[in-house]
């Protein structure tokens, strides 16, 4: 069984990542989803995004030697729409991100999210475009996510609300966010429940 | 089974199916069908054996290969060793823990949302889940649907259970008459271009209106698969007699008085009358033109007699400049007569018989645009011999399209089927997003497979109602 890992708070320097409806096609395209595991997918983020076809390096923020070690993601509108790829979370993890702030997420993406324990919270469009802007006239500022607070401090000494479901919240801070412990703990409920539905039986009865 | 009046179906089925509420106040949810397939699994196995768990309900999982398998040489081992090791994976992994599997060669075999419907697995007032994020197209039959990840999938393998937080629902009618040469397609596309491609965050979209209400299971599948693409998890439409005559018969539906108890119990799970919805959105279906993406996700739609946008006053205008930059296409510029190199008919989006069927009616008796490489790809082993029976087969070989085996293909190029550099792609599927249909600087036009034909014979978009 998995040990219990508690996230109240991620503590690091951030990278900005512009643009809406960010896919997870971008994130990671498809031809690494191939490989049978996610162990190498950090080396993937934006690989098209990053590189061109000969392998050369193009501006990116994640190539930008001046966000080198940001474990905080800064984002817009809509992240991680598309697919349901988890590999798209797992290769930004893997990358070395152990937060993501935008101003809204896609459902899927955010789900799977919260059961690798990465945390994914919403602000206000006003306060990422400062934020954005903050980190990127510099670069070393430091920011702290404090999931109980529900807030965001920068080094300015600025605090900014964050938002997230309750429900994923506590889930991150109780340590329960890798769900099967938990639902494996109520299979007693499940097969109880699963002989009232009528479809369970080939609706015999 | 509580019945206050006032409930949607989303309400009811997900009442039916909760389990409890979990310590962090989310509802543990009973899966009532797991779909799986070749890409998003084999992790997931792995977590199962790293924690020495089983799974909970072998008998309520199936298995196939679509996403990455070839569609012309089907031979094993495939000539792609990451093809065949993936495919081995599964093989191994559905054998161990006693899972049904559909290989490449079973007649079965098919896109997962092709082949759940087809076979009567996916039925109306289930919960279903697949780490697929189309798995909304199952809500046609009024199926609680959506898509989930690797780490949710080992859940569901563990336990036939999902920790997640209930939605709110939007009903959204389509009034009035779709007019002829206008799809399923053209009403999703519409309805995206109207919501966003964000508009249905937090929802469950149930489609509804004269115009759903005619339409066919086929219709009503590509409709709700494309739920996604409008940020909503699940898409549905309540089930009716359309539905049951459709499910009759199908192999896993039971007959006799079986049939007879599961339509009293999907009849009872329909929305009721005067039921309490979050939001209301009303379409006129007359108004919907044929309709194609000019961008790089599926709301930057525009009516074939539109022209391409103005940047300016937009609420999005940096992202329709990328788009504008991806494409290399100019504001104001007609959708009718966009240039294409690729024309692609297939997809869970656009795969099925009555698909190929408006397809083939376009193409027959004509050419393919000699500067087109064109396939037809059918989203099943059974629709594609249901194809081969009625000769549409031949007509799309004879009119110059390749006529392939089952499998995804080109929607998102992880077998062989890719476009090249920056060539355009007229295409049945759901994804217009950059680099979705395997080149960084492809471009891909969405549309229905109709409209696909045309644009095939004339190497460009033409409105397919002058070709009908
Ligand atoms: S056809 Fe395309 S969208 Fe559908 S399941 Fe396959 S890859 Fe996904």
């Amino acid at each position: 069984m998995a040990t219990v890992t508690r996230i109240q708070r991620v503590v690091g320097t951030a990278i900005p990542l512009r643009g809406n409806d960010i896919d997870t096609d971008r994130i990671i395209p498809a031809r690494y989803l191939k490989e049978p595991t996610f162990a190498r997918m950090g080396d993937y983020p934006f690989f098209d995004e990053r590189f061109d076809a000969q392998g050369k390096p193009k501006p990116h923020p994640f190539n930008d030697p001046k966000y080198c070690g940001g474990s905080v993601l800064f984002v817009n509108k809509n992240f991680g729409c598309g697919s349901s790829r988890e590999h798209a979370p797992q290769a930004l993890y893997r990358f070395g991100i152990r937060a993501i702030v935008g101003e809204s997420f896609a459902a899927i993406f955010a789900g799977n999210c919260v059961v690798m324990g990465l945390p994914t919270v919403t602000v206000h469009e006003r306060d990422i475009a400062e934020l954005m802007r903050l980190v990127e006239s510099n670069p070393q500022a430091k920011f702290t996510l404090d999931l109980a607070a529900r807030t965001l401090a920068c080094g300015t000494g600025e605090i900014v609300p964050v938002e997230l479901p309750d429900s994923t919240r506590t889930a991150l801070l109780e340590g329960s966010w890798d769900s099967t412990t938990m639902l494996h703990a109520n299979l007693g409920k499940v097969k109880s429940r699963a002989a009232t539905l009528p479809y369970m039986t080939g609706f015999k009865a | 089974m509580a019945t206050s009046s006032g409930r949607t179906l989303y309400d009811k089925v997900w009442e039916f199916h909760t389990v409890d509420i979990l310590p962090t106040g989310q509802t543990q949810l009973f899966i009532g069908l797991h779909l799986i397939h070749e890409i998003t699994t084999a992790p997931a196995f792995d977590m199962l054996r790293e924690r020495g768990l089983k799974v909970a309900y072998p008998e309520r999982t199936f298995a196939t290969v679509d996403h990455i398998v070839p569609t012309d040489m089907r031979t094993r081992p495939f000539l792609d060793s990451q093809a065949e090791e993936l495919t081995r994976l599964l093989e191994n992994n559905t054998r161990q823990f006693g899972i049904d599997f559909y290989g490449v060669d079973s007649d079965r075999q098919g896109i997962v949302h092709v082949i759940g419907p087809q076979l009567g697995l996916t039925q109306p007032g289930m919960t279903l889940a697949c780490g697929d994020s189309h798995t909304s197209t199952h809500g046609a039959f009024g199926t609680l649907a959506f898509g989930i990840g690797t780490s949710q999938v080992r859940d569901v393998l563990a336990t036939q259970t999902l920790a997640i937080d209930k939605l709110k629902v939007r009903r959204i009618n389509v009034n009035g008459k779709l007019a002829g040469g206008v799809y399923a397609k053209d009403v999703i596309l519409s309805i995206i271009r109207k919501l966003g491609v964000a508009g249905g965050k937090g929802f469950a979209y149930e489609y509804g209106g004269a115009v759903v209400d005619n339409m066919n299971m086929e219709e009503r599948m590509t409709v709700c698969n494309m739920s996604i693409e409008g940020g909503a998890l699940v898409g549905y439409v309540n089930p009716d007699e359309t539905t049951f005559d459709y499910l009759k018969g199908r192999p896993f539906v039971p007959q006799g008085k079986g049939f007879d108890r599961a339509v009293a119990y999907w009849k009872s799970v329909t929305s009721d009358q005067g039921a309490r919805y979050g939001d209301v959105v009303d379409l006129n279906g007359a108004e919907i033109e044929p309709t194609v993406t000019w961008g790089i996700n599926p709301g930057q739609a525009v009516g074939i007699s539109e022209k391409l946008p103005d940047l300016s006053g937009h609420s999005d205008a940096a992202g329709l400049k990328r788009a504008y930059e991806h494409m290399g296409w100019q504001p104001g510029a007609p959708a009718l007569g966009l240039p294409i190199n690729v024309a692609f008919i297939g997809s869970c989006t656009n795969s099925r018989i009555s698909d190929l069927r408006a397809a083939a009616r376009v193409a027959k008796g004509k050419k393919v645009n000699p500067a087109v490489r064109a396939i037809v790809v059918p989203g099943s082993a059974e629709v594609k011999k249901q194809a081969e029976q009625e000769g549409l087969d031949k007509i799309f070989t004879e009119a110059g399209f390749e006529w392939r085996s089952a499998g995804c293909s080109m929607c998102l190029a992880m077998n062989p089927d890719k476009l090249k550099g920056r060539e355009i792609c007229a295409s049945s599927s759901n994804r217009n997003f950059i680099g979705r249909q395997g080149s960084p600087e492809g471009r891909t036009i969405l549309m229905s497979p109709a409209m696909v034909a045309a644009a095939a014979l004339n190497g460009k978009i033409v409105d397919v109602r002058e070709y009908l």
